[in-house]
């Protein structure tokens, strides 16, 4: 089985992020950029089918010099190789953009499955999965909890908020997953030295026939007018129970529509 | 940014096993610390990630070609920096890791015949078992030439016949032990290796010592009646056990300075988690300088014990000698480690002195540092003789 993971590099949600002041873009030069954590699931979720089934296991990068840090540690968990592409338009790439530049990166590749997170922690607009199937023609099995595989039959467990769905397709097919599916494993040593040596093929938007008005923001059909900051927390409100307070902690919660 | 010339994989390397540490390792070590249980799930996938391998090569030249024994290829360097970053939030894994590799493995790749590193240590380099070494004694620790500890030969020459007890052996009765290696008497003045593997009859191992640190680790005393393994269970050359085990030592030290480092670098992770939050007085106890300087403090012997193990371990990477250099960072890096947990308790005012503070066990940790795999008492000497003085 042929498959292609998607991998992208964000700025550490776990640390103080932010926008651009002068064109509204994720500031990813100040940031310390990591792999996408969903990503790790997904990649994870490839090399188990790998270990499974055989096959090859693609890394997928569209995204800035700097993002070659981010491959190599995908790398050292164990695929194959990866092809990043990098290009100067590139940057102010919408969705839609993104979708046509993978989507024409994954044509190269001709893969049984695309596997990739549910979502990017930086955007978090869990759509990426759903374009890339419609401009490749591939089923869409989205916000998988569970994958299993027989021959060219996919059967996913799709997460929703009451429980989850059973979704089944053919391959070729785009399937996206959330951190419930699996426990991604920690670069062996071995691998951390075998990444370094392990293919990456850098491919441009000219190799791949994306015209560069098709991208960046010119050719986005999104645009961030503007961004203000998160507004502090409020002090919130204080029950005191002076035998009342379940009436009064319930009250608070319907006004609120909570309950 | 250069840091001490690490490469990037060592880099790597370490910032996994950061991550590991943080988000598999302190989430549930408190827990089996209290209940002194040995953390069985943490060292498989320890060895799931190649640590049990790391100073190995994956193979090693033998008689009829290469063996496979399956180690990662990398340094002693690389094996140091797991156990400090281990060790920052944890030490009973760190040693535990450290014991199994450094006592464990590396005598029987380093001494072994092809037929013990076939038999052994492929298993041992995979993290799947653990070996464990008993030198120390009742009646003989810092002076390890007094073993009293015999083993005789058999009448037909086939078997050694061990006769003895070992106190205070790492590893040695896990269900994952697969065997101790024992220094023994052959002769008169005549100390040797052997291989004993678990379960052989006469070869006990009792309960597990109530100890007042690396509580998730595990030690036993042993002992052997009459017990018969073959006679190709020799390690290395009869009469070389001593001279043995001190190069196996001599390069423990680094490791073990490697550890105190984490531990003393784990002390200011918490003193400065702690001194941001809690409030005295009307303020965050980190805006007074009494507290001010004690981390500054903590953190200036951290790094100076780091200087000294990563000086002590490029060395010995490189092939130079470093017998002294190891020494003063088992000695320096050890000392460090139980002054920054005096001070990171301090710090922590009375909740310093609860189990469920990280700095607590840190502090219960520490004064082993200045005791095992050679006291500080033995460093000096060790220094002292180095320097010429006899
Ligand atoms: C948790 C734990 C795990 C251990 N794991 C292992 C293991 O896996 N394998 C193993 O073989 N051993 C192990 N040991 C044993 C350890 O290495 C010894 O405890 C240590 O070497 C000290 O020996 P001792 O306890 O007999 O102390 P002693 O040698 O009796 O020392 C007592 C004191 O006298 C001092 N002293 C001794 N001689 C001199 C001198 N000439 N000049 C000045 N001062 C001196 C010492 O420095 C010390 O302060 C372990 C110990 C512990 C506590
Ligand atoms: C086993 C045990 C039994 C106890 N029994 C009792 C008891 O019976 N009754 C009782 O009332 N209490 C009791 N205590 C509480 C004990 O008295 C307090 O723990 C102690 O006074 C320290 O207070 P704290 O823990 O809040 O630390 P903190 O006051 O939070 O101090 C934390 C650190 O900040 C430092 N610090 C604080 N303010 C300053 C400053 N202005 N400048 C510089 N440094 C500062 C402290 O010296 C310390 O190093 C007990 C505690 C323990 C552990």
């Amino acid at each position: 089985m042929k498959i292609v993971v998607l991998v992208k590099q964000v700025p550490d949600s776990g640390a103080e992020r932010n926008l651009r002041a002068d064109d509204n873009s994720v500031d990813r030069a100040s940031a310390n950029n990591v792999i996408n954590e969903m990503d790790e699931y997904a990649i994870e979720e490839a090399l188990r089918l790998q270990e499974a089934h055989g096959g090859e296991v693609t890394v997928l990068t569209m995204g800035p010099d700097r993002a070659t840090e981010s491959i190599r540690k995908a790398l050292s968990m164990g695929p194959d190789g990866a092809v990043h592409v990098l290009d100067d338009a590139l940057p102010g790439t919408d969705y839609l953009g993104t979708s046509r530049v993978l989507a024409a990166a994954i044509g190269t590749l001709s893969p049984d499955l695309v596997i990739c997170g549910a979502e990017a922690t930086d955007a978090r607009g869990q759509v990426m999965a759903h374009m890339l199937a419609e401009r490749l023609g591939f089923a869409a099995l989205t916000g998988a909890r569970k994958l299993t595989v027989e021959g060219a039959q996919l059967t996913v467990e799709r997460q929703t908020e009451e429980g989850y769905e059973v979704v089944t397709a053919a391959t070729p097919a785009v399937v996206s997953v959330w951190d419930t599916i699996n426990e991604p494993r920690y670069p062996s040593f071995k691998g951390i030295m075998a990444a370094k040596k392990k293919p990456v093929d850098t491919k441009s938007l000219a190799d791949l026939g994306v015209s560069a008005d098709q991208v960046g923001w010119g050719g986005s059909a999104t645009t961030v007018l503007s961004h203000s900051k998160r507004p502090a927390r409020s002090a919130g409100v204080k029950v005191t129970d002076s035998g009342e307070g379940g009436v009064a902690l319930v009250d608070y919660l319907s006004s609120e529509k909570f309950v | 940014m250069t840091d001490f010339g690490l490469s990037e994989e060592h880099r790597e390397l370490r910032d996994t096993v950061r991550r590991f540490a943080q988000d598999k390792v302190a989430p549930v070590i408190g827990e089996l610390y209290e209940k002194h249980e040995f953390p069985y799930d943490l060292v498989r996938q320890m060895g799931a990630m190649g640590l049990f391998g790391l100073p190995f090569p994956a193979t090693v030249p033998g008689a009829d070609g290469d063996l496979e024994i399956g180690g990662m290829d990398g340094d002693y360097l690389a094996l140091c920096l797991v156990l400090e970053e281990l060790a920052r939030v944890d030490s009973s894994l760190s040693i535990t890791l450290e014991a199994a590799i450094s006592l464990g493995a590396m005598p029987i790749y380093k001494y072994g015949t092809d037929e013990q590193k076939r038999r052994w240590l492929p298993r041992l380099l995979r993290g799947e078992a653990l070996a464990g070494f008993g030198l120390t004694e009742p009646g003989a620790g810092s002076d390890a030439g007094g073993t009293r500890t015999t083993a005789r030969l058999s009448e037909d020459g086939t078997e050694w016949i061990i006769n003895g007890t070992k106190s205070f052996i790492t590893n040695s009765g896990t269900t994952m032990t697969c065997l101790v290696t024992v220094t023994a008497l052959t002769g008169p003045d005549e100390i040797s290796s052997i291989i004993v593997p678990s379960g052989t009859p006469g070869f006990t191992v009792a309960p597990g010592y109530s100890k007042v640190g690396w509580c998730a680790s595990d030690t036993h005393e042993l002992t052997f009646v009459d017990c018969r393994v073959p006679v190709d269970n020799l390690l290395g050359k009869r009469g070389r056990g001593f001279a043995q085990f001190l190069h196996i030592l001599d390069e423990g030290r680094i490791a073990i300075a490697a550890l105190a480092t984490g531990l003393a670098q784990g002390c200011v992770d918490e003193s400065l988690k702690y001194a941001t939050q809690r409030e005295a007085f009307g303020h965050t106890i980190g805006s007074y300088q009494a507290i001010q300087f004690m981390i500054a403090d903590m953190e200036t012997r951290a790094h100076t014990a780091r200087l000294a193990w990563r000086d002590a371990a490029q060395r010995l990477v490189a092939g130079e000698p470093f017998k002294r250099q190891a020494a003063i960072a088992k000695l320096h890096a050890s000392t460090v480690a139980v002054d920054n947990a005096r001070a990171g308790t301090q710090i922590h005012g009375g909740y310093g002195f609860m189990n469920e503070f990280p700095v607590s066990r840190m502090w219960r940790d520490s004064k082993i540092l200045e005791i095992g795999e050679g006291t500080s008492e033995v460093q000096r000497m060790i220094i002292a003789r180095d320097l010429g003085l006899a």
